[in-house]
């Protein structure tokens, strides 16, 4: 804990010192850019747009997760889904970020729909990788008891499947999410009238650099504390069974 | 579904049993194996390691279902297994890998099975915290507390030191003189088959089949060692005469 503050510390040391080499037009310090912060905060302007962006990422992230899951399980169980869905999986993961969200705009108009099914495109075929990874390293022992005891289909995806994938479960959620609200962030500058993104967009037109990073950094604030407070909950629950290396 | 075998008895008829192996051909593993256990009966199936006897389990237990033959299953048909490794789900304590298979079991019987067994301590903890043997006791406890109509037990001992093989084998045989029911052990020792069964089948070399069953007299009670040899004694010499 103290060398991750030191480690903060130095940070905004080296901001600092950046800052009065630099001058404030390309680096503002950070005491301006904490009272920009208050400022926005004041007016009502950050927590409407953080609140914007922070739904969308909501959204487009559990759309992708659950999408993703689902696909992801069905292909690393059964060798026809695999063959039917890899093709798809090749042409998403190599289409850039950028293809997907202007072509969403395109076919679906500049609406909120849009917005969140690009980026849930997005993110898909991470997902169904990590999770399909997942579903093909399936303790098969486990599954013959599960048979051999007959047990519900519900219980076996509950107690046996479930708690094998979630390693992999956790670990596209965390890099879903990072990823999830950085094209959040592009397709609010492309075509949505609020959010982080669009506020970045305008504060770039008239180069206020103060207000790009009091935004950046408010939202990094906030995916820190659901990391902090809901995501590492979580994993340490469902990891609660291992045996404790002390 | 395999059919209900006639007054609950165990029948199994498998004509032909073989693997492609991995070089191109086949691996013949089973030919022409039958027996039938009456109900209540334990049936201890006694053969050298590699004939097949697993392969047979899973072929009774339904989880291999490319074979020539039929398996009629006694009763319901429910069945509780114990394989060779316990197979516990790591993430559940205990007490919850007992319920998730048998869920209609009452708290009564839970609490005799785990007494009986010695775990009453451990209810609550997870599988990773056990030792083996401990783990083994949880595998039995499941397949006993599910009321199953076939018990098939998958050399339930092996890879136990002698001392503790031998404590496990007097609570099973305790466990199934309380609560019969019909079981097939499937075990490449001998000693632990006459103590646990009321008939033996010896099974050949692969590919496997019958060659001889041997009912047991007085089964799971105290023996001389002058019984025992002489019971040793007839096995080898069966094991002998079909080579």
């Amino acid at each position: 804990m103290a060398f991750r503050l030191l480690s903060l510390a130095l940070m905004l040391v080296a901001w600092f010192v950046g800052a009065q080499l630099t001058g404030p037009r390309m680096l503002p310090d950070p005491q301006s850019v904490a009272l920009m912060v208050v400022s926005e905060a004041q007016s009502g302007a950050l927590a409407f747009n953080l609140g914007a962006t922070l739904l969308r990422v909501v959204v487009a992230f559990l759309l992708a997760m659950a999408l993703g899951s689902v696909m992801g399980l069905l292909m690393g169980r059964y060798q026809i889904a695999d063959w039917l869905g890899d093709p798809w999986l090749v042409v998403l993961l190599n289409l850039p970020a950028l293809v997907i969200i202007v072509l969403a705009y395109v076919w679906a108009g500049l609406t909120e729909t849009a917005a969140i099914v690009a980026v849930a495109l997005n993110k898909l075929p991470i997902a169904t990788v990590t999770v399909r990874e997942g579903a093909r390293s399936l303790d098969r022992g486990l599954d013959e008891m599960a048979e051999v005891f007959r047990m519900s289909p519900w219980v076996r995806l509950r107690h046996v499947v479930l708690p094998q994938l979630a390693p992999y479960l956790a670990a596209a959620a965390r890099s879903g999410l990072s990823l999830v609200w950085k094209i959040v962030l592009i397709v609010e500058l492309l075509g949505r009238p609020n959010g982080v993104g669009f506020e970045i967009g305008t504060a770039f037109q008239l180069f206020d650099v103060t207000r790009i990073l009091a935004y950046a950094l408010a939202f990094v604030a906030v995916m820190l504390v659901i990391e902090t407070f809901l995501v590492q909950p979580i994993e340490r629950h469902v990891t609660r069974w291992r045996p404790r290396t002390a | 579904m395999s059919p209900v075998g006639d007054l609950g008895r165990l029948e199994v008829s498998v004509k032909h049993k073989a693997f492609s192996a991995a070089t191109g051909g086949t691996l013949r593993v089973i030919d022409g194996l039958t027996f039938s256990l009456g109900k209540g009966e334990v049936g201890a199936l006694v053969g050298p390691s590699g004939c097949g006897k697993t392969t047979l389990l899973r072929i009774i237990a339904g989880l291999d279902r490319d074979y020539e033959g039929n398996v009629g299953l006694p009763d319901h048909g429910r069945l509780g297994m114990v394989f060779q490794e316990p197979r516990l789900l790591p993430w559940r304590t205990l007490e919850q890998n007992v319920r998730l298979a048998a869920p209609d079991a009452t708290d009564a019987d839970l609490d005799a099975l785990f007494g009986t067994l010695g775990l009453s301590a451990h209810r609550h903890h997870y599988p990773g915290e056990l030792s083996l043997g401990l783990a083994r006791r949880v595998a039995l406890a499941r397949a006993f507390a599910v009321h199953p109509d076939l018990l098939l037990l998958d050399e339930p001992f092996v890879s136990l030191d002698d001392a503790l093989a031998m404590r496990l084998r007097d609570e099973l045989a305790e466990l199934v003189t309380r609560r019969p029911v019909t079981t097939l052990l499937v075990t490449h020792n001998v000693e632990e088959a006459i103590a646990l069964a009321d008939r033996l089948f010896l099974l050949s070399p692969s590919p496997a089949r019958v060659i001889a069953e041997l009912p047991i007299e007085r089964p799971r009670s105290p023996r001389s060692p002058e019984e025992l040899a002489a019971l040793r004694g007839a096995i080898a010499r069966k094991l002998k005469g079909a080579q």
